[in-house]
């Protein structure tokens, strides 16, 4: 079996992988940038896939369809805002821990989207999903062409994101406002930056990504909807923020790495070398935990203050 | 943002409670036109609360804020701004991981623009200040890469770039080097001419040197004010604290000549990974006091962490007793008898949100007197933190409110409460007295010298001449991460000092 072709195959399957994981964590990002973890994103992704799936399966059959994953995308990405504002108003207005109310949000999400799939749609059914769109002569290089240039609007929506959203975090005052109240919110607030606020619009945003991302999974990958189409994704994607240490790049580098990992053991249980299987399987998990682990810790570049409710007439 | 000068600004009546304390009793105090008021009050006072008021940063329960005769209400810092009043906070409000113009630009909004930043504009304006009060910063700098000083600045021309007209400084040269203060208070005599000025401290003498005229707060309440000129430093002193103030003297000099605590040639790396400590030598002999004076940022912190265990000591050694103590774990040096009094209070002095008492047996959660089996005896417990709370006058609501919410002054007594409890056989006090009124500063000397009667022998890093000359039986100057050099104290004096700290000696200092 030739080598390239393998790579090349590994490649092909991992690059599409990483697109959910890549959304779903740079919206987590701008979320611990300004000092908030959402253990929810799970959930959102849950609630984003399954709305996403609804207005495509629904309306698959009528005039509308050419528009049904139109509608189902700004479905995920307004149910993503909607779960963003939740988690904010419990997180940032009533203080809530962020763990406990992150781990509520995934549940109620996860559970939700199964409860609805199962009374309105009940047993597996696919829909045409996203289709790909090559870019014209880019996808024509060899070997690169397919790779890179061969993908769904959403994929590339989700990379564009990348530079997009280093410039917005580090270019942009609302950025820097981000950075700020994720750092040392007192001071922030002694500078007139309203810290409340700005935590409310990072977690709306990076809530409409978990849902963008879990839209791309239903539309853009699994082309169908499962109770358990996230499969730990969302969780994942938490990881990735810390092994990307809150950039974007980086970030990209890990879903990357993650899932070629990923495919690269689904490639070798298909070549059928002789290896227990659920080793291969945990390859991705134990590649980002040993790299999580070797990765030297750094104080100045991290949200400090991440995790901690702001209030401004205490002081501890 | 209105431009309309700010003749007059007045207080009236101004309440604050928080649970279990009264913060603010009924104040009024009125400051004009160019003129600089200071405030003075023992830790706890109501000082900062006051001036968080002030700033919109906390709301009044009673009383009311006029300018100008005109009464205000203000909401968020944001009202304070624009209405020209700018304050420099106690601990700086300063994002570590962002640059100077980035700090600026959180509070500009002219130069926020909607997808972009107009850091050439930021950057100017900060030019512009800095130029104008002769206030040199670096605009592209990471406030994390700055020195104390070099923040505190930083903190001054971030103020002024957002147009304060009045200016609220509290306790601005707590953490500066005396050279430092002495140019500020020149620069704030200037800037008189154009501003009017707040100014809090508990050094008495830049109070007398600075001020038009002093309110003092004791406890919630104005119990004085009046105009500086004609008071001087013990009298003030008497009227903050309501008995004279008597900073005590170390008499008889010379400790025993038994050698406890012997550091040779110790290399230690600093955060950013140069050698801080560059091959120091020092001996500490029972009974008596060592001084270590030098301009911060000269290995002092280094050398207390060393000690303390919370640094790797690249080479050389610690011997205590003749025992090696580099590299040992923190608790072993705790339990060889090794006391530690750290200058970060809040990171390393206390668990800011455990309570008083818990705090109070930090070091000694595991003896047996304080627990049976895995449990607390909380009686016992208990009974430690009262006596403790007076025999060091720890002022607080309660036992169980949490450290981190006391004033700076009482989170010092806490630490120095738990260190001297216990009897250490070595202390290493560092800037002990930084922040704190002149009472508790004149409480924790005599502390001091009596723990150093009953043998203890203490490493004293501190800045202020005066508070070395008085304790020490000995004075060592550090610079550059070595010493430069070792005399006992009646063979030195203030200038002398001065000019090994600015790392002239020898000849040069004859
Ligand atoms: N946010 C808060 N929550 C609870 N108690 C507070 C708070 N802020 C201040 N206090 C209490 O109010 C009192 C006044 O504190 P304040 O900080 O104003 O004192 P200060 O005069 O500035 O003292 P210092 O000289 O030590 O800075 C103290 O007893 C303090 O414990
Ligand atoms: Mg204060």
């Amino acid at each position: 079996m030739n080598i390239l072709t393998f790579v090349v195959n590994v490649l092909s399957i991992g690059i599409p992988f990483s697109v959910a994981l890549l959304l779903a964590s740079t919206g987590e990002m701008f979320n611990q940038r300004a000092g908030v973890f959402n253990l929810g994103c799970e959930g959102i992704m849950s609630m984003g896939a399954f709305l996403a799936f609804m207005p495509a399966h629904l309306l698959q059959n009528t005039s509308l369809a050419p528009y049904a994953n139109l509608i189902g995308i700004a479905a995920a990405i307004a149910i993503g805002a909607l779960f963003g504002l939740l988690f904010a108003l419990v997180t940032v207005t009533f203080r809530a821990p962020q763990g406990i109310a992150g781990i509520g949000l995934h549940m109620f999400g996860w559970g939700v989207a199964g409860t609805l799939f199962r009374y309105f749609v009940g047993g597996v059914t696919g829909v045409p999903g996203l289709k790909n769109l090559p870019i014209p002569l880019l996808s024509r290089i060899p070997i690169i062409g397919p790779l890179l240039f061969n993908l769904n609007g959403l994929a590339y929506a989700a990379f564009i994101l990348v530079p997009a959203s280093w410039y917005i975090l580090f270019k942009t005052p609302w950025g820097l406002k981000v950075r700020a109240v994720g750092t040392y919110p007192r001071a922030a607030d002694t500078m007139g930056v309203n810290v409340s606020r700005t935590r409310y619009q990072a977690l709306v945003a990076g809530g409409m990504l978990a849902g963008l991302a879990g839209a791309y999974l239903s539309l853009g990958q699994a082309k169908m909807f499962a109770d358990d189409i996230v499969a730990g994704r969302g969780f994942i994607a938490v990881a990735l923020v810390y092994f990307g240490r809150w950039n974007p790049y980086l970030i990209l580098g890990g879903s990357l790495l993650f899932s070629v990992a990923q495919s690269f053991q689904l490639a070798i249980q298909v070549l059928g070398i002789r290896f227990p299987y659920e080793f291969a399987v945990m390859l991705p998990y134990v590649l980002v935990i040993v790299v999580l682990a070797l990765t030297p810790g750094s104080v100045t570049r991290g949200p400090a203050e991440l995790g901690k409710p702001f209030d401004r007439e205490k002081r501890v | 943002m209105n431009n309309e000068p700010i003749h007059s600004l007045a207080v009236e009546g101004i309440t604050k409670r928080f649970p279990g304390i009264l913060a603010c009793d009924s104040i009024s105090l009125d400051v004009g036109e160019h003129e600089i008021l200071a405030i003075v009050g023992e830790n706890g006072a109501g000082k900062t609360t006051l001036m968080n008021i002030l700033m919109g940063l906390y709301q009044p329960d009673e009383g009311k804020i006029l300018i100008n005769g005109r009464e205000v209400h203000f909401r968020t810092p944001v009202d304070a701004y624009a209405t020209g009043i700018g304050m420099v906070h106690q601990h700086f409000m300063l994002v570590p991981n962002l640059t100077v113009a980035e700090n600026v630009l959180l509070g500009m909004r002219e130069f926020q623009k909607f997808l972009w930043q107009d850091m050439e504009g930021v950057r100017k304006r900060i030019r512009e200040i800095s130029e104008r009060y002769n206030l040199p910063v670096q605009p592209d700098a990471y406030i994390w890469q700055l020195s104390v000083g070099e923040q505190q600045r930083v903190e001054l021309v971030k103020t002024l770039c957002l147009g304060a007209r009045f200016l609220i400084l509290d306790e601005p040269t707590s953490a500066l080097t005396p050279q430092e203060t002495d140019d500020l208070i020149a620069l704030l005599k200037r800037m008189s001419s154009d501003l009017s000025i707040i100014f809090i401290s508990h050094k008495l003498a830049e109070v007398t040197a600075l001020s038009d005229r002093i309110a003092i707060l004791r406890q919630g309440k104005v119990v004085y004010r009046g105009t500086t000129s004609g008071q001087s430093v013990s009298n003030l002193a008497s009227l903050m604290t309501g008995h004279e103030v008597v900073l005590p003297c170390n008499e008889c000099t010379g400790g025993s000549g038994e050698t406890i605590l012997e550091i040779r040639n110790l290399k230690v790396r600093s955060d950013r990974g140069f050698f801080a400590l560059d091959g120091l030598s020092l001996s500490l002999q029972k009974g008596e006091i060592l001084g270590l004076a030098g301009v911060s940022g000269n290995g002092q912190r280094e050398l207390a962490d060393a000690l303390a265990g919370l640094r790797k000591v690249e080479s050389g050694s610690i011997l205590f007793r003749k025992k090696e103590l580099a590299n040992k774990s923190p608790r072993s040096i705790i339990e060889a008898g090794i006391g530690y009094i750290p200058e970060d209070r809040n990171e390393e002095g206390i668990v800011p949100p455990f309570n008083v008492r818990d705090n109070l047996i930090l070091k000694d959660f595991r003896s047996k007197h304080f627990c049976k089996g895995p449990f607390f005896r909380f009686d016992e417990t208990r009974q430690n933190a009262e006596e403790l709370q007076k025999r060091f006058d720890i002022r607080c609501a309660s036992l169980n409110v949490a450290a981190g919410s006391l004033s700076g002054g009482n989170i010092q007594k806490v630490i120095l409460a738990r260190e001297l409890a216990r009897k250490p056989e070595v202390l290493i006090a560092v800037y002990p007295t930084r922040g704190l009124d002149m009472g508790a500063e004149e409480f924790i000397h005599e502390r001091l010298l009596e723990l150093r009667s009953q043998g203890t022998a203490i490493l004293l890093i501190s800045e202020e001449l005066d508070e070395l000359l008085n304790l020490s039986d000995r004075i060592a100057v550090i610079f550059k991460g070595k010493i430069l050099a070792t005399m006992p104290t009646r063979e030195t004096s203030k200038k002398k000092l001065g000019l090994l700290m600015a790392g002239i000696s020898g000849e040069g200092a004859a």
